[in-house]
């Protein structure tokens, strides 16, 4: 299988002000949000990384997509470097998490062709790609309203849509089901995998058990910003089901949950 | 380069796309500052002047008749007083009240006690007018009175005249129309273009860059494959041009107002300045757009709200606002080395051109200037869209 995503040692610790030291009582001025997070993902499947808020998981990603960098370490994108070719990188993603807004002024038609062309997606392309996503999630009736007047669960899909203009073959996304209601969050889960059937890969963050069991083929557990377990679905649970080997590692790890 | 292209379409499909935007920034500043400089010289030249045809009523004391029939020309009815001190009181009050416009008082025999008087001799006949400086047509009184009494006084001891009549040369004044006006306009225009850009850039920049930080719709900039420098180039020329249109029409309701501000007396002709003079402010003022464009966007990006923003542009219109009002106090600085300094060179420049001095190399150096800084600072911009502090600091 081609290894199309290598994490290496990835390090990113953030300055605490003096007012954060004292609530978390330490006397540490940098706090590690990663370390040294290392996994691969194979060309093809969807890998999840699960964990506790605070886990350090939406910084991965956020590295991995080029918006903060990396203290220490790299990773490789389908070739690219996210340290040192970090344009080349974006084009090749598709990044998405509800930090990423569009500007409500505009309409979604106006938003696929704005982004379609920094994506540089050929002109012939972009009138075709728009028919197939606007089609997929039902946006061609709204194509033509200001974002700021569309639903949010209608706002989330343009923006997955926006996301993936330019077909990417690695598609990055941070908690893709969070804040939809069961509808739109099933239609979103249907996509991922006929993202996979078309041989994409795919990573996504997550704390929700249910969403890993249903699309993912390889899960990692992040806990305190260190990858703890690494492996299959299959091998890491066996015949339990995925939320109880979670509480049975963290307990290993960290120690008891109610404490 | 196609990137920028793109960023700079949607920033104008953004601005044009919204007509509120379009009026409150474009329109409206050229149209206030017409309607409110017309009032304004409209109003004050009703509160200055006294119609032509008003004839002043004034008590009279003591009025030597051949006075009285060479003041027939100051369009004066005098109604004589005896001087009684019993209505001293009421007749004050009538100038005070404006019902009369003065009261002129000579001493008894004066026209004898005049012509006896030797330099030297104290004291000196004395003349009183009094008058209500609150009221125009009293105040007009006054000046007439005064003006011909001092002038009747140089006939009465004249030894020698200066400038009388047309001098064997020709005129007196050397100074042509041109440089009078320009005296006026380059004291006012410079300041008033460095305003106007100013307050253009102050009502997009923060929206468009601290605005989109807010909002986290940069971020979805930032995550495609576009160059950080694209973005700040694009950011920088399209607020460049919307702030420019700001200016044009702030300027244009200036140029268009100054004749009803400054009353007929002044023949405003925009026509007097050349070609050469119209191409270099046009270089001037873009250069100093850009300028000003990459620093509020400097500010604009370094702030986490348009609020933040806002407040954050204050001292750097204070520094505007003073170097704008330099030249207009007549405390410009004629040295060539002030040209290396980006705007207080935009000023200098304007203040050559519209005095009709234009320096065509001081001002070009400036514009030169102007344009080098602009790029040091969207290139310092592009390293702020590259830096995750900067863009993701809450």
């Amino acid at each position: 299988m081609e290894e199309l995503l290598q994490v290496k040692d990835l390090r990113k610790t953030f300055t605490l002000s003096a007012k954060q030291q004292k609530i978390e009582k330490t006397r540490e001025k940098v706090k590690v949000a990663v370390d040294g997070l290392s996994f691969t993902a194979y060309k093809g499947e969807v890998f999840g990384l699960l964990g506790p808020n605070g886990a350090g998981k939406t910084t991965t990603l956020r590295m991995l997509a080029t918006l903060i960098k990396p203290d220490s370490g790299d990773a490789i994108m389908d070739g690219s470097s996210i340290v040192k070719q970090p344009e080349e990188v974006r084009g090749k993603i598709g990044f998405l998490t509800s930090e990423l807004k569009l500007e409500e002024f505009f309409t979604p038609n106006y938003l696929f062709d704005f982004f379609a062309k920094l994506y540089g997606v050929a002109p012939e392309k972009i009138a075709e790609r728009k028919k197939l996503l606007f089609g997929r999630f039902g946006i061609d009736r709204f194509a033509e309203m200001k974002v700021g007047n569309l639903s949010t669960g209608m706002k989330q899909k343009v923006s997955l849509v926006v996301s993936l203009v330019h077909d990417p073959d690695i598609v990055i996304f941070d908690e893709p089901t969070n804040g939809l209601d069961v509808l739109t969050a099933k239609v979103v889960t249907d996509f991922l995998l006929d993202l996979k059937a078309q041989g994409k890969t795919i990573l996504v963050s997550t704390h929700i058990f249910s969403l890993i069991e249903k699309i993912c083929d390889r899960v990692g557990i992040v806990i305190n910003g260190k990858m703890v377990v690494c492996d299959t679905l299959q091998n890491l649970c066996g015949d339990k089901d995925l939320e109880e080997r979670f509480f049975e590692i963290y307990e290993e790890r960290v120690g008891r949950i109610d404490e | 380069m196609n990137n920028m292209i793109t960023i700079i379409k949607k920033e104008l499909a953004r601005f044009f796309g919204d007509r509120r935007l379009v009026f409150t920034t474009v329109i409206m500043p050229g149209l206030m500052i017409f309607v409110m400089y017309t009032f304004m010289g409209k109003g004050l030249m009703k509160e200055l002047s006294t119609s032509d045809d008003y004839v002043a009523k004034a008590y009279a004391v003591n009025m030597p008749e051949e006075l009285r029939t060479m003041t027939k020309g100051l369009q004066v009815e005098w109604e004589d007083w005896d001087g009684n001190p019993g209505e001293q009181e009421r007749i004050l009050q009538e100038i005070a009240d404006g019902e009369k416009d003065g009261l002129i008082y000579f001493p008894e025999n004066f026209m004898e006690d005049m012509y006896a008087y030797n330099m030297g001799d104290e004291p000196a006949p004395n003349i009183e007018i009094y008058y209500n400086s609150e009221k125009s047509n009293s105040l007009t009184f006054f000046n007439n009175m005064r003006s011909f009494f001092t002038a009747y006084e140089e006939t009465m001891v004249n030894k020698y005249d200066v400038n009388a009549k047309t001098g064997i040369y020709g005129s007196y004044d050397q100074a042509t129309e041109n440089g009078l006006l320009g005296k006026m306009l380059s004291g006012l225009l410079p300041m008033l273009i460095m305003v106007f850009i100013f307050s253009g850039c102050q009502s997009v920049a923060p929206e468009s860059i601290a605005g989109e930080k807010e909002r986290g719709t940069i971020a979805t900039l930032l995550v495609t494959p576009m160059k950080r420098s694209a973005l700040a180039l694009g950011k920088v020329i399209s607020l460049s041009l919307i702030a420019l249109m700001a200016g044009v029409s702030s300027f244009l309701g200036t140029i268009l107002s100054l004749p009803n501000m400054m009353g007929d007396e002044m023949e405003f002709s925009a026509m007097s300045y050349t070609i050469t003079d119209y191409l270099l402010l046009l270089a001037v003022i873009i250069s100093t757009v850009l300028v000003i464009v990459a620093i509020i966007s400097m500010i604009s990006a370094n702030a986490t709200s348009v609020k933040e923003a806002t407040t954050a542009m204050a001292p750097f219109m204070l520094v505007i606002m003073v170097i704008s009002i330099l030249p207009m106090m007549g405390m410009e600085s004629k040295s060539a080395i002030t040209y290396f300094i980006p705007l207080y060179n935009s000023i200098q420049a304007m203040t050559g051109i519209f005095g009709f001095q234009a320096n065509v190399g001081l001002s070009l150096l400036a514009v030169g200037i102007n344009l080098v800084a602009a790029g040091a600072l969207t290139y310092a911009l592009t390293k702020m869209f590259g830096s995750e502090k900067v863009m993701f600091s809450r």
